[in-house]
């Protein structure tokens, strides 16, 4: 593999309105420093791409973001939303989560029916009313664009939908808790075209309503979506810019021989 | 020796060895069922055991067989419940969980009779309990809970850790996630082991005749306040059970049909096991479909 300066990093301010900023986040697995000093804001309701090759980290700097690597790496640094530290210990992880929630590169559905999928966790967070989880169950299903293909089967096992079907449900899922913040890791890399293509025009849609964060290791997806890319190597955010400039105008070495396919 | 002919081999020395187990399950089952069937008759299963006289039957023995089976589960299984959860989903690996399995395991070796003359001194001696089958119940939980316990870390470790991120991730606590999702998603699996540790129990006979008594006083079965010592719901009268019975009748029975008593006591013996272990497959498989809806 070729070696690169991994201090060097050319990471762009963005000037629109930041959904969460991470401030010196570092990330140790036992003694194992997986992510090194990421500093980084991510643009309210516009896609933000992580690429980077396996083992890079992207997927580890996602976790963190919703405090999902709490008891399995210890987080060090800050992660702003709304001028709050939600990395501090004092925080209630629980509240976090419902607002920036998040989706996984295998489809994860309870072994319950599809209505009650959608609205388990709604009940939990308080919701009673039936109206209320009827109204969030079919806006959730639309908006994951997988109404038109369950709405008769709502009683049925989440388990008898094909993968891509079961992706957009854990989609449908998360967004009926109407969270700020939807953190997806590799959605689509267990999904065959079709269904990804369908994720993919899912998720632009979605993105006028939430700021998205989206792990792909897929370079033609992250170009095809996302509005702003982080290129992440060897645990270090190497660029940041807008996916425009990180394809076509890489600032950075390692970037352009990623993107071009010259890596390692 | 070629390849072919290895693998024909092979396959024909394993065939063997299934064969064999199959048969000496096949020998005992039949053996047992074929000398016990014909002696089993409703008046035998619903009648009082005699001491002296022929013509006995197994109905308070059974009846203390299955209450004792009732009580030993509702002290085991909690407990059980508990430290699976804590097992499965709370504790990290450290040496206290190493600790706490291996202790599990030395108490699920541990031979009956050992549990039972344990439950002897402890519970009928020091604890003042006497021969009951409330100290039946505690010792067959001793014996009980390794197995139990494991059983259920395992079914609840078998569901896939995704099921605990989706959880995690909508907000949910830990405590709700466990109980609501993967508890509920392992039921098959514990409810199979539940059961067939529920055979083994109505079985057992080392750890109880020393815990739960030899003698089965008559008991008034229309009596239903449980303090009363002649109710049959009295947790703190002595009671013989089935396979205790089969023992006694062995050794120190005096009764002319003796031979017929024990034979047909063991075929009821194993019919219920039986019935357990059909029980426990049918109701898993049938619940798992119930739960995660395929058909």
């Amino acid at each position: 593999m070729k070696e690169y300066n991994l201090t060097d990093s050319y990471i762009t301010d963005i000037t629109e309105k930041k959904a969460l900023t991470t401030k010196n986040l570092q990330v140790y697995y036992g003694d194992n420093h997986a992510i090194f000093d990421a500093n980084l804001s991510f643009p309210r309701y516009k896609i933000t791409a992580l690429i980077g090759a396996s083992g890079c980290g992207k997927s580890t700097f996602l976790r963190c973001l919703n405090r999902m690597n709490d008891k399995v790496a210890r987080v060090d640094g800050e992660i702003n939303y709304r001028d709050v530290n939600i990395n501090s210990p004092k925080i209630n992880v629980y509240e976090v989560r419902k607002h920036i929630g998040m989706v996984f590169q295998r489809p994860n559905p309870f072994a319950k029916s599809i209505r009650e999928n959608i609205t388990f966790a709604l009940k939990n967070a308080g919701i009673t009313k039936k109206a209320d989880l009827e109204e969030r169950l079919e806006q959730s299903l639309r908006s994951a664009a997988l109404w038109d293909e369950v709405k008769d089967d709502l009683n049925k096992s989440a388990l008898a939908l094909s993968g891509g079907q079961q992706q957009r449900l854990c989609i449908a899922r998360s967004i009926a808790m109407r969270p700020d913040i939807l953190l997806l890791d590799e959605p689509a890399s267990a999904l065959d075209p079709i269904s990804t293509s369908k994720i993919e025009e899912t998720l632009k849609i979605l993105s006028k309503d939430y700021s998205i964060v989206i792990v792909t290791h897929n370079l033609q997806q992250a170009s095809r979506i996302s509005d702003y890319t982080a290129f992440l190597h060897l645990g270090h955010i190497i660029e940041y810019n807008s996916t425009v400039n990180v394809f076509t105008n890489p600032k950075m070495q390692a970037t352009e021989d990623y993107v071009s396919g010259n890596f390692g | 020796m070629n390849a072919k002919k290895m693998d024909h081999l092979a396959t024909g020395v394993i065939y063997t060895l299934v064969a064999t187990v199959i048969l000496i399950l096949i020998a005992i089952l039949g053996y047992i069922l074929f000398n016990g069937v014909p002696d089993i008759s409703w008046h035998f299963l619903t009648s009082a055991a005699q001491s002296f006289s022929a013509g006995g039957g197994i109905r308070d023995q059974l009846f203390n067989s299955l209450y004792l089976l009732v009580l030993t589960i509702i002290v085991s299984l909690p407990i059980g419940l508990g430290a699976g959860i804590y097992l499965s989903e709370y504790a990290s690996d450290n040496w206290f969980t190493d600790l706490i399995r291996t202790s599990v395991e030395v108490l699920s070796s541990l031979p009956s009779v050992v549990v039972g003359l344990f439950g002897y001194l402890l519970f009928v001696i020091k604890l003042n309990l006497g021969f009951s089958i409330l100290s039946g119940a505690i010792a067959l939980t001793f014996f009980n809970l390794p197995l139990l316990t494991r059983n259920i870390e395992e079914s609840l470790r078998s569901v896939p850790n995704l099921q605990r991120e989706a959880g995690m991730s909508l907000g949910l606590s830990n405590w709700k996630t466990t109980t609501k999702i993967i508890l509920p998603a392992a039921l098959p699996g514990i409810l199979t082991g539940l059961i067939l540790s529920a055979g083994r129990i109505f079985g057992e006979a080392a750890a109880l005749i020393y815990t739960a008594g030899q003698s089965a006083p008559t008991v008034d079965y229309s009596n239903w306040n449980i303090f009363s010592a002649t109710s049959f719901l009295n947790p703190m009268r002595p009671a013989e059970t089935l396979a205790v019975h089969i023992w006694k009748v062995n050794t120190e029975s005096v009764t002319p049909d003796a031979h017929a008593i024990s034979s047909a006591s063991s075929a009821v013996l194993i019919i219920v096991i039986l019935l357990f272990n059909l029980g426990a497959r049918f109701l898993g498989n049938k619940l798992y479909k119930k739960i995660t809806a395929t058909k």
